[in-house]
């Protein structure tokens, strides 16, 4: 193979030119790019602290001393939705990859399996979360059964792990069905049983394939576990609730975005990393 | 002696297309059968029926003295008898080299890690491929992928290894490097059933060579018999296509 160095080459002119102008054409769309942002952050900027009711907004949604107080308790409000996060997320995994293996089974004697794993992911997608959330939290109690905890956060990370595990199974369906069926017949070729196709060739090919999609639910459902606050659970969102309420001002409400935010941003651009990892491999030879 | 692999009366058909029809064909031990024919005359289908990839409708497959088609038999365990490489390799994209070839070895055969490995690490370097053994099926040519293929089926050790026009997805370079390594598969004594467009590799390495046309196994001897001697109307002029084609 001929490398780039150490070789008697030398660029002829024309790639020199070609180059230049390549790097001059970069160069540009970026000034164009940098120079619109400011432009349009700077009209934003205007329009919103020139408006009548600026300076009244201004207090009490951008009042830098309660900010700094209502740092530590919406922060132990959102150790909350984390805990409640990590938990849904595992179940919601296990309770998806059943629903996912139900759908794509092919065998005749699991039809009525493959009809209500099609059923409940029908009705937990239509479903908004929350309504589950409220009919749980709300519904479940007034059952009063023996043995099922009535504390409002297991009740909402429940109503979390029931819809989101019907968008994950979706989500997992479709990498199921992305593996071409010749690997099923490679597999089944050399001995292996159905189960262990599926355990060691199928489902390695399908999860790392909607390993991007799998991490935008997780993106999600993050957001989403400040939807318990409605049952009364402290999390971030009711935290800075009560922060309003007490101060009559609404920042605590902009931390507690913030803070979100910041919690989303390190697992969105793991999600892209990974997402032009695949996107790469694509480029340089089929396959994974 | 009794044929490792036996096809007796094997009919199948897809909807109302009858793609194998009245097919006897006995494969001995140690030997190697080619079947040639047009494309669509069933040499694919009389394939994956063998190894029970597609359920035949009507007729008996033996595999040495089992009855492979019959209603109580495991398929799993049949098939883990048999080898069989596709047209287009299929290896294990998320799989190493190693990884793909001693998958079946440790799972279905049970063998240690250690033993699956140093098989593996053997078949790798006795065919000059073991510079891969930790490479992704996507970085290697055409060539080094069937050949791969190849190995991850013998890594099993089959009773009959079945070869599906493994070369017509390559170049002719890489068919002439593929072709080696069956050539010296069968040196060792395996038992081989081939479907393939090369001739001259038919001729060569061929103890039965069969024809196939539309879905019937109409001549069945030996290369000389089959290529130079053609009895039929439809292998004359099969054979008289290949020549024009330039491949005989």
């Amino acid at each position: 193979m001929t490398t780039e160095s150490g070789s008697s080459y030398a660029p002829s002119p024309k790639r020199i030119a070609r180059e230049k102008e390549r790097r001059r054409a970069t160069r540009r769309s970026a000034y164009i790019a940098a120079l619109s942002t400011v432009i349009f952050s700077l009209i934003l900027i205007i329009a919103i602290t020139s408006a009548p009711g600026w300076p009244r907004v201004q207090a009490s949604f951008f009042d830098p001393t309660i900010a700094r107080e209502s740092i530590p308790f919406v922060l132990q409000g959102l150790w909350l939705n984390l805990r409640v996060m990590a938990v849904a997320a595992i179940a919601i995994m296990i309770i998806g990859t059943l629903l996912a293996l139900a759908r794509t089974s092919k065998s005749p004697i699991l039809f009525p399996i493959r009809a209500l794993a099609a059923a409940y992911t029908d009705v937990f997608r239509g479903l908004p979360l929350l309504l589950v959330i409220l009919l749980l939290g709300l519904g479940v109690p007034g059952l009063r059964l023996e043995g099922i905890p009535n504390s409002v956060v297991f009740l909402g990370g429940l109503a979390l792990v029931f819809t989101y595990s019907a968008y994950v199974a979706e989500v997992l369906r479709a990498g199921i069905e992305s593996v071409h069926p010749t690997q099923r017949m490679a597999a089944r070729a050399l001995g292996l049983t159905q189960f262990q196709t599926l355990r060691h060739v199928v489902m390695p090919q399908a999860i790392r394939r909607v390993t991007p999609p799998l991490l935008n639910d997780l993106v999600s459902l993050q957001k989403d576990s400040g939807l318990i606050s409605v049952l009364g659970a402290i999390d971030a969102i009711k935290a800075a609730q009560i922060l309003t309420a007490r101060d009559f001002n609404f920042t605590p409400y902009l931390v507690a975005g913030v803070l979100f935010v910041l919690l989303t941003i390190p697992l969105t651009r793991i999600t892209d990393y990974l997402a032009r990892r695949i996107e790469k491999r694509r480029e340089i030879g089929g396959g994974l | 002696m009794k044929p490792v692999l036996q096809l007796k009366s094997v009919r199948k058909s897809f909807g109302n297309d009858v793609v194998l029809q009245d097919i006897n064909l006995d494969v001995r031990n140690h030997s190697v059968t080619v079947l040639i024919g047009a494309s669509g005359s069933g040499k694919s289908t009389l394939l994956r029926c063998a190894n029970l990839l597609e359920a035949i409708d009507d007729g008996e497959i033996w595999l040495a003295d089992t009855e492979i088609t019959a209603i109580q038999v495991d398929q799993d365990s049949a098939r883990k008898r048999m080898g069989i490489v596709f047209q287009n390799f299929n290896l294990f994209p998320h799989l190493s080299v190693i990884d793909n070839i001693t998958l079946a070895p440790k799972i279905v055969h049970h063998n240690s890690p250690e033993s699956a490995q140093n098989q593996a690490m053997t078949l790798l370097s006795r065919f000059g491929l073991e510079a891969k053994a930790n490479e992704f099926p996507d970085r290697l040519s055409g060539g080094q992928q069937q050949r791969v293929a190849i190995l991850r089926a013998i890594a099993t050790q089959p009773e009959v290894l079945l070869l599906d026009e493994v070369t017509s997805a390559l170049d002719p370079v890489l068919v002439a490097e593929v072709l080696q390594l069956v050539a010296e598969l069968r040196a060792e004594g395996l038992t081989m059933v081939v479907a393939t467009h090369e001739m001259g590799f038919a001729r060569k390495v061929a103890d039965q060579v069969g024809f196939l046309h539309h879905g019937r196994l109409l001549e069945l001897g030996t290369a000389e018999q089959i290529l130079d001697d053609p009895k039929t109307p439809e292998l004359k002029a099969f054979l008289m296509a290949v020549r024009e084609a330039g491949r005989l």
